[in-house]
């Protein structure tokens, strides 16, 4: 990964801008923001993004890659849309966030221990696996990503929601067991494999 | 022949033993009352809902999508697709707009939709709709109203729209900022809509409230402070995100916060069923984490 980030630095150099443009969802917009704010003013964690949305467009603007590439910022959103709906230029900015962010990672630069981050991969990994996401594989995997210790307690703590969803039927006890998933889990996975590789190429991440 | 017919696609929350079962159960209570037949379709699989972007980027979310939208095409001609989830309905009708608008895109997401099995071609032939849409433009308020045979009189409701069944797409007529369709919905079964309910279209950390789960309960706190600050005796949603982010973590709020929040917090799909004669049972209810008593007693009674 470390290979494509000094590859992706050398190609662009000084234009974050154009490497945005090309290798970033939407990425092509973001010189459209005229720094209103109300995408920043419109977010439910706003306080909690280190640099809000707008700042990010102007951060990329001004070229300063790796403080927007390493930040939490873009790992904050919740894809709730508001601002999508109320950005007067309509700007798709829950996608260059959600592209960014990916882009980061992929380029292995996003925050290690970013929860989203992490647990977002996780999630790829569960729902992928059988092409349905499996819930209690999900929720388990999630208490227990740091280690045993963390995984007991965080379960604990989590114990009585956990219950509730027994008691209701709305968690299977036995989903690590028999969770069916798709019957064409093997034409799924060469779909994806086949979907990563083009965008891998046309991205520039293909070796 | 059913009055009307759909392509169905259920979600990985609708399925037996998962985390949205209720609202799958009182969604057939629902349809088999307004006579609408949902076809399931095939193998369907995950949209990728709203994380999946960060490790699938951006081709192999949009393949996933369009695989259950390839199939539909094939097993469920002439139908429009329909979902109940919000997440589903978003991811599936965001591929479908970016596939119409983007030609390379599409080309590739056909190629990568050859390596799956049945032979699938994506054409974008089907409308991606929501349940909601359905009931409210295909049958109409006035329809919704016929199989009412008992009245949720009395009882009063947040209506809590959330995030992804308003925004970015929303239902057509409505405003972002304040729909009126799910208040107009609790109308409709005799219920007491609370028109100034202000946090209806608060988010609710949706996927966050897993990782961060500080923030995201923070959002929900606001949503439940509302809806007591108005009077509600119960929330109603049509997300199954929202459903649960409001519902399961009201003791954890209750510790952080020293609140003593215990609200229910129901689908429409579940007033209706209930209005419509069904037991408590058909209704779903019996998910409720948080009991809706007061539904439970009126599903009990015998209709007028």
């Amino acid at each position: 990964m470390g290979d494509i980030n000094t590859a992706m630095t050398e190609q662009y150099r000084n234009d974050f801008l154009k490497e945005v443009e090309a290798n970033v969802e939407e990425g092509q917009w973001v010189k459209m923001c005229m720094q209103c704010g109300v995408c920043s003013g419109s977010c439910p964690l706003g306080p909690a993004w280190e640099h809000p949305p707008q700042e990010i467009f102007m951060m990329i603007r001004a070229g300063r890659r790796d403080e927007v590439l390493k930040s939490e910022s873009m790992w904050m959103c919740t894809s709730c849309y508001n601002c999508i709906v109320r950005c007067p230029r309509e700007l798709p900015i829950t996608h260059i966030m959600h592209g960014l962010a990916n882009y980061a990672h992929r380029l292995g630069l996003a925050p290690k221990m970013n929860p989203t981050r992490r647990f977002a991969k996780m999630f790829w990994k569960n729902l992928t696996k059988s092409g349905r996401v499996n819930e209690i594989q999900l929720s388990v995997g999630l208490y227990f990503m740091d280690g045993f210790k963390t995984g007991v307690a965080r379960a604990w703590a989590m114990k009585d929601i956990g219950l509730g969803m027994l008691k209701t039927g709305r968690l299977n006890p036995l989903g690590f067991v028999n969770h069916k998933g798709c019957k064409d889990k093997n034409g799924i996975h060469k779909m994806l494999k086949k979907a990563r590789e083009i965008e891998d190429r046309r991205k520039g991440f293909a070796a | 022949m059913a009055r009307k017919e759909y392509s169905f696609y259920p979600g990985c929350s609708s399925e037996r033993l998962t985390s949205a079962s209720n609202y799958m159960v009182s969604v057939e209570a629902m349809c088999k009352k307004l006579d609408v037949k949902l076809n399931e379709i095939p193998d369907w699989n995950c949209c990728g809902a709203s994380i999946g972007y960060a490790e699938g980027g951006e081709l192999p979310r949009h393949v996933m999508n369009a695989r259950n939208l390839a199939i539909s095409e094939q097993a469920n001609k002439g139908q429009d697709v329909v979902a109940t989830c919000a997440a589903c309905w978003l991811g599936a009708k965001e591929t479908k707009d970016r596939l119409a608008e983007d030609s390379s895109l599409l080309a590739e997401t056909n190629e990568a939709l050859r390596e799956a099995g049945m032979n699938l071609q994506y054409k974008g032939e089907q409308e991606v709709r929501h349940m909601v849409e359905v009931l409210i433009e295909d049958l109409g308020y006035d329809e919704l109203k016929k199989p009412v045979v008992k009245s949720l009189e009395g009882i009063k409701f947040a209506g809590y729209v959330g995030c992804q069944t308003n925004r970015p797409f929303g239902i057509a007529g409505e405003s972002f900022e304040n729909p009126k369709y799910l208040d107009r919905l609790v109308e409709i079964v005799g219920g007491e809509p609370i028109e100034k309910y202000d946090q209806k279209v608060t988010c609710c950390g949706g996927a966050l409230a897993f990782s961060e789960p500080e923030k995201s309960q923070a959002q929900i706190k606001k949503i439940i402070e509302s809806a007591y600050d108005h009077g509600a005796d119960m929330i109603v949603t049509p997300c199954p995100v929202c459903q649960m982010n409001v519902e399961v973590y009201q003791g954890q709020i209750n510790k952080r916060y020293g609140t003593k929040f215990n609200i229910p917090v129901t689908y429409y799909s579940q007033l209706m069923a209930v209005a419509y004669g069904g037991s408590a049972k058909e209704a779903g209810l019996n998910g409720q984490i948080i009991r809706a008593h007061r539904l439970e007693e009126i599903a009990a009674k015998t209709a007028r």
